[in-house]
């Protein structure tokens, strides 16, 4: 194994370029190293100046999702040994506007996710004296794959259909409200069908399935939606069919 | 309309995918090449001039092809970038679909008429 591999860096720094370029740096590569180690290595060695997001190094935070030869990954769960000999071309996550060198604008999907309201929404909350909401092991099973996104953004990166339209609402927005659906402490099923069954909710997803094969924690968000859209649809049969009924 | 087109979309996927595969391994591979032995004409229009065999027909062709509609609509929006000619594409894909339907419905209809005549 050699002892260096070759980190293609694409760099944008709006004060000196209009244009992305691409910066080569050598990094020792070691068996345990993540591709954010070698980023990690050319900041503090090589080029105190680049730009990119990291915080926990053990896939948790979400923070250092990047274009790893050409995929989305989380860089902190990559590892340059897979990549051996080189390069590796690191680039910032696609369908979202650059800001500087890797760090992309997060900004559109900070705005959506409190839209699909991912939190336990409950009519009327009962007392503490009264105790937990308890729950089975069989209806935590229910959520309980939805609850594991970290919100790194991936899916969106992966998924074509935002690239192409940028006000779909998008995977992790949808499995994260799909993740409180089918919570049985929580009562904002309605609240949130109400945005969801928007052209640009569940309807926008033509089931690529990008978004499941980018997941970094085996979240299913186009199985979420398929399911979703069932819900939906069966919905909508009914109002139809029941104009006056209860949703 | 969306939760009724993919309904029936949804429905497609699931009755093409399980009866054609099975259709076109009997009627296009096994029984030309002489893997099963041909059922003959008679024995065929028998079993296509069943009322109940030409229903379930048409619900896989009808069907199949609202499944094509709107996975081919979906092509022509993100993959050729012609979302902009939505109104069009929307009415010539489900044009289509129903212009195969009828056909498929006339076939079927000839092969009851066949059998009962």
């Amino acid at each position: 194994m050699a002892d260096t591999i070759t980190l293609e860096v694409a760099r944008y720094r709006p004060d000196r370029e209009t244009e992305p370029t691409v910066e080569a740096f050598e990094v020792p590569l070691r068996r345990d190293w993540a591709v954010l180690d070698g980023l990690n290595h050319v900041k503090d060695n090589l080029d105190g100046s680049l730009s990119y997001r990291w915080s926990c190094r053990m896939g948790i935070c979400g923070s250092c999702g990047m274009t790893v030869n050409g995929e989305p990954r989380l860089t902190c769960a990559t590892f340059l040994v897979d990549y051996a000999p080189g390069p590796v071309r690191v680039e910032p996550l696609a369908n979202f506007p650059v800001i500087r060198d890797l760090v992309v604008d997060i900004g559109d999907f900070m705005r959506k996710l409190p839209e699909v309201s991912p939190w336990i929404v409950r009519g009327e909350g009962t007392s503490v004296e009264e105790g937990e909401y308890l729950q089975t092991p069989e209806q935590l099973a229910d959520y309980s794959q939805f609850s594991m996104c970290i919100n790194c953004m991936l899916c969106y990166s992966a998924c074509p259909v935002y690239g192409l339209d940028p006000e779909f609402v998008g995977p992790a927005a949808i499995a994260l409200a799909q993740r409180y659906n089918l919570d049985s402490r929580d009562e904002g099923a309605d609240v949130r069908m109400d945005l969801l069954i928007h052209p640009e909710g569940i309807w926008g997803c033509t089931f690529v399935g990008e978004c499941t094969r980018a997941c970094p924690k085996g979240v299913d968000p186009a199985g979420a939606i398929q399911r979703y859209k069932l819900t939906a649809a069966l919905q909508s049969l009914k109002s139809f069919v029941l104009p006056r009924g209860p949703r | 309309m969306e939760p009724v087109l993919w309904l029936l979309f949804s429905a497609g996927g699931v009755v093409s995918a399980l009866f054609l595969p099975v259709l076109v391994f009997l009627f296009a591979l096994a029984v030309p090449l002489g893997w099963i032995e041909e059922p003959g004409r008679d024995r065929l229009l028998g079993l296509l001039g069943h009322p109940l065999t030409a229903l379930v027909l048409l619900g896989i062709c009808v069907l199949s092809l609202l499944h094509w509609a709107q996975r081919f609509r979906y092509t022509l929006f993100d993959g050729l970038r012609l979302k902009a000619h939505e109104r069009p594409i929307n009415v010539g894909v489900y044009a289509l679909a129903l212009l195969g339907s009828a056909a498929a419905a006339v076939v079927l209809w000839q092969a009851v008429a066949a059998r009962s005549g």
